[in-house]
């Protein structure tokens, strides 16, 4: 035992040399990665198709590759894996973009949890029970006798205020008070010009339900589709493939997917404990590498290995829902009504469009529609956006994991979307939002004050 | 023993020497018959009824649905076993090459990284509630001797025992979870923290019959038997030694084996909400999973379950009988 511990010892001091002679030679050009410092890592997961890379990465042996042994174990909801992380029973977890983001911030468990890549992008979807869309169909406007898409959610407008007459609360669910389904839904739901509720922290109120016209609550992914079977809540939006679920269990109707509300936004992460990263930085530039090979393979040749990654995706120990649900959106298709499949070649996005890059505007984004809601509670400044989207998101590990990779010989410079070496991280005006109000990532206050529901400038509940 | 002896075998062995032949005939229908023709009509009623309850997840399975499913663990196991063997080959060859570079390297054998098979998920729970049983029984049992030789002990802990025993384990589980990770802090864990939150919530939960029924044997010592202790001046320690626990030990056993039928119980609930692998937590992954297959591998759980709280069971009434001295009671 002292002979092993000595070695690893006197291996670390070695690796720190390695790193550091490394770094002072190159200018950023030849990276010699060293060996990891931590081998045996265990990861969370929820079962949603889009924790793929982790998957593909076990499954493909990338992990393997960098010499890491990696166990791959389903958590039973955003919470308890989020707090798994925090507490070390796991080395890091397929999260929610909003997830280290709110733990850095201190909104919920206060941590500092870094995301050094993205996991992928859109993926979500928003479904209603088939009452709420017999009520609503009549409002949407149809094109040769199928409805037009995006569906708006001023369609569900008169539904909502028939339930408010009647003395009832329209419910709806979502996975968790920092998940991007909050805020897509929130986003949907205030571009139909309903109101989704604010949260109050500062008064202990964390339901988000103040003025609500719609009132949501959290429901784990797995359960949405049996929830919203019970009665308990009218519709959800959450990832796949638990809204083919609802189609194929004829349940419920898909109205819109995320990458309606906004073009190729951003949605799960990989996030681990920054202190992890200070401690094992080579261990987590090699899990960085082994996942943009996962998300680059699943991509790969215009989606040709889906099929695989679905068959993969399908086995009980992962998502486990069967292989003609998972396949439907993986495989570049969206079933929305029964019957009306529609191409949705983007529906799920690994690598493609710079995917797995984290973007600091992406961070900032998500930062203001918790100001936007409430969960932020007080006015910041624009410079507070952009630290704390520093503090969270880490290109400066994705990049060494891109260099090293090219260095390796594994991936080329022209595997990569030239921004991973050009960009600032902030991805410029976007104008890619379903009600048409552009976003630019400098300057979030603007941005926040030009939202029609929501909180603005120094309002505070 | 004598094998011939044998409830299963005496009347087949009694039949073929020809001993009363009727009396051997009707206890052979009685024993292997009528369990045969109620499990038998059991399948039947089964079948017939899972035929007609559709659920959102496709038909309930039946028993055919479920033997099929049974299959296709074993056959998943197999292929497990199968990559688990390629798993080692390749980290052999890995430590190689790293050795070649790297001569200070002490490689270290990983265990499979892969997830459980439905099998190993029994060993594990199986492990879970034995750790959680015999800690239970270790503080147990000298309770309930210092708690039944004494009746001053006795009044000052029974209302505690009356007000812990009904408690049900998921109301336990959060707390233990919290004083688990809160105490239990180290930088390279022996153990899993979800396996002791479920190993503590077991133990919580079959504490007390051993303890009341333990309590109760003590109590069954008779006058005369103390009276002997009084008279040869034996210690406290060897009078419990040589004449409270032999006395009360039937009804020790008796309440061991209703703590460990509790802890089996117990423990598919606590793997459950502590997501420690073992069946629990198979039943919990697989409701999550949602395929067209979970409902009847859920099925194969839950008979498994059965089985095996039906073979501790049985094993305990076999410890109950050996060590019972009293063999006119009959015991089942």
């Amino acid at each position: 035992m002292t002979n092993l511990k000595t070695g690893r010892r006197s291996f670390i001091k070695k690796a720190t040399l390695a790193i550091a002679s490394a770094m002072a030679f190159s200018s950023g050009n030849a990276y010699a990665l060293g060996y990891p410092e931590k081998e045996d890592l265990k990861f969370g997961f929820i079962k949603l198709t889009d924790m793929a890379p982790l998957a593909i990465a076990y499954e493909k042996r990338f992990f393997e590759d960098e010499g890491l042994y990696v166990q791959l174990e389903a958590q039973a909801n955003w919470k308890v894996l989020l707090d798994r992380v925090i507490d070390g029973q796991l080395d890091g977890a397929h999260m929610l973009a909003g997830q280290p983001i709110a733990a850095t911030i201190g909104y919920g468990t206060k941590s500092n949890v870094i995301t050094p890549i993205s996991m992928d992008l859109n993926g979500n979807a928003i479904t209603v029970s088939n009452k709420t869309w017999a009520a609503m169909k009549p409002n949407v406007e149809m094109v040769n006798g199928q409805p037009k898409h995006p569906i708006s959610a001023s369609a569900l407008k008169p539904v909502v205020e028939s339930y408010k007459n009647a003395g009832k609360a329209f419910k709806m669910g979502m996975v968790f008070p920092v998940s991007t389904h909050n805020y897509e839904l929130r986003y949907w739901l205030a571009a139909g010009g309903l109101k989704p509720g604010y949260y109050a922290p500062h008064k202990g109120d964390t339901a988000g339900t103040l003025n609500a016209d719609v009132l949501l609550s959290v429901t784990p992914p797995p359960q949405m589709p049996s929830t919203m079977e019970a009665g308990t809540i009218e519709g959800y939006c959450v990832g796949e493939p638990w809204n083919q679920q609802a189609v194929f269990k004829g349940i419920g109707v898909p109205v819109i997917s995320d990458n309606s509300i906004q073009t190729n936004n951003p949605e799960k992460v990989f996030g681990l404990r920054e202190d992890f990263y200070e401690q094992y930085p080579n261990t987590t530039i090699r899990i960085v590498k082994a996942m943009i090979r996962a998300a680059k393979w699943l991509d790969e040749k215009n989606n040709k290995n889906r099929p695989e990654a679905v068959k993969i995706l399908s086995k009980s120990s992962y998502v486990g829902a069967d292989y003609k649900v998972i396949a439907n959106s993986m495989t570049g298709t969206f079933e929305y009504e029964k019957g009306d499949k529609r191409s949705e070649p983007d529906f799920n996005v690994f690598f493609r469009y710079n995917a797995s890059y984290p973007y600091y505007s992406d961070a900032i984004w998500y930062m203001t529609q918790m100001r936007r809601w409430g969960q932020i509670s007080e006015y910041k400044s624009d410079t507070w956006y952009q630290d704390m989207a520093k503090k969270v998101y880490r290109p400066d590990i994705y990049k060494k994991a891109v260099e090293s990779l090219i260095e390796d010989g594994v991936m080329k410079k022209s595997d990569f979307d030239d921004a991973v070496f050009t960009t600032n991280g902030y991805r410029g005006v976007q104008d890619d939002f379903m009600d048409g109000i552009p976003y630019d990532g400098s300057k979030p206050n603007a941005y926040i004050d030009s939202l029609k529901i929501g909180l603005k400038g120094k309002e505070k509940l | 023993m004598n094998p011939l002896k044998w409830s299963l075998v005496e009347p087949f062995y009694k039949l073929m020497i020809g001993e009363d032949r009727k009396g051997q005939l009707n206890s052979i229908i009685k024993m292997i018959g009528l369990p045969i023709t109620g499990l038998l009509i059991f399948l039947f009623i089964w079948q017939g009824a899972a035929s007609h309850i559709h659920t959102s997840l496709g038909q309930f399975p039946g028993p055919v649905k479920t033997y099929e499913q049974f299959i296709s663990l074993q056959e998943e196991a197999e292929a497990t076993a199968l990559k688990q063997k390629k798993f080692y080959e390749r980290q052999a060859k890995r430590n190689a090459q790293r050795i070649e570079k790297d001569p200070d390297f002490v490689p270290i054998i990983r265990d499979y990284t892969g997830p459980p098979t439905f099998f190993e998920q029994i060993g594990r729970s199986l492990v879970t509630v034995m750790s959680g049983f015999i800690l239970a029984s270790l503080i147990a049992i000298p309770i309930g001797i210092v708690i039944g030789l004494s009746s001053n002990a006795y009044a000052a802990v029974n209302p505690l025992i009356q007000i812990f025993k009904p408690v049900s384990p998921l109301a336990w589980l959060p707390l233990v979870t919290m004083v688990v990770s809160a105490v239990y802090v180290t930088d390279d864990p022996t153990f899993d923290k979800a396996f002791l939150n479920s190993m503590f919530t077991v133990l919580l939960c079959c504490l007390w019959p051993t303890i009341i029924n333990t309590a109760a044997g003590v109590a069954t010592v008779t006058q005369d038997l103390k009276n002997v202790s009084q008279v040869l001046r034996l210690s406290w320690w060897t009078h419990v030694r040589k004449i409270v626990l032999p006395c009360s030990i039937p009804m020790m056993f008796t309440g061991l084996r209703i703590s460990l039928g509790i802890a089996w119980m117990v423990l598919i609930a606590a793997e459950m909400l502590a997501q420690n692998p073992g069946l629990g937590k198979f039943v919990w992954d697989e409701f999550q999973n949602g395929s067209s297959n979970s409902l009847g591998r859920i099925m194969v759980a839950v008979i498994m379950i059965g089985i095996v709280g039906f073979i501790l069971d049985r094993g305990m009434l076999i410890l109950q009988k050996a060590v019972s001295w009293d063999k006119s009671v009959t015991l089942r």
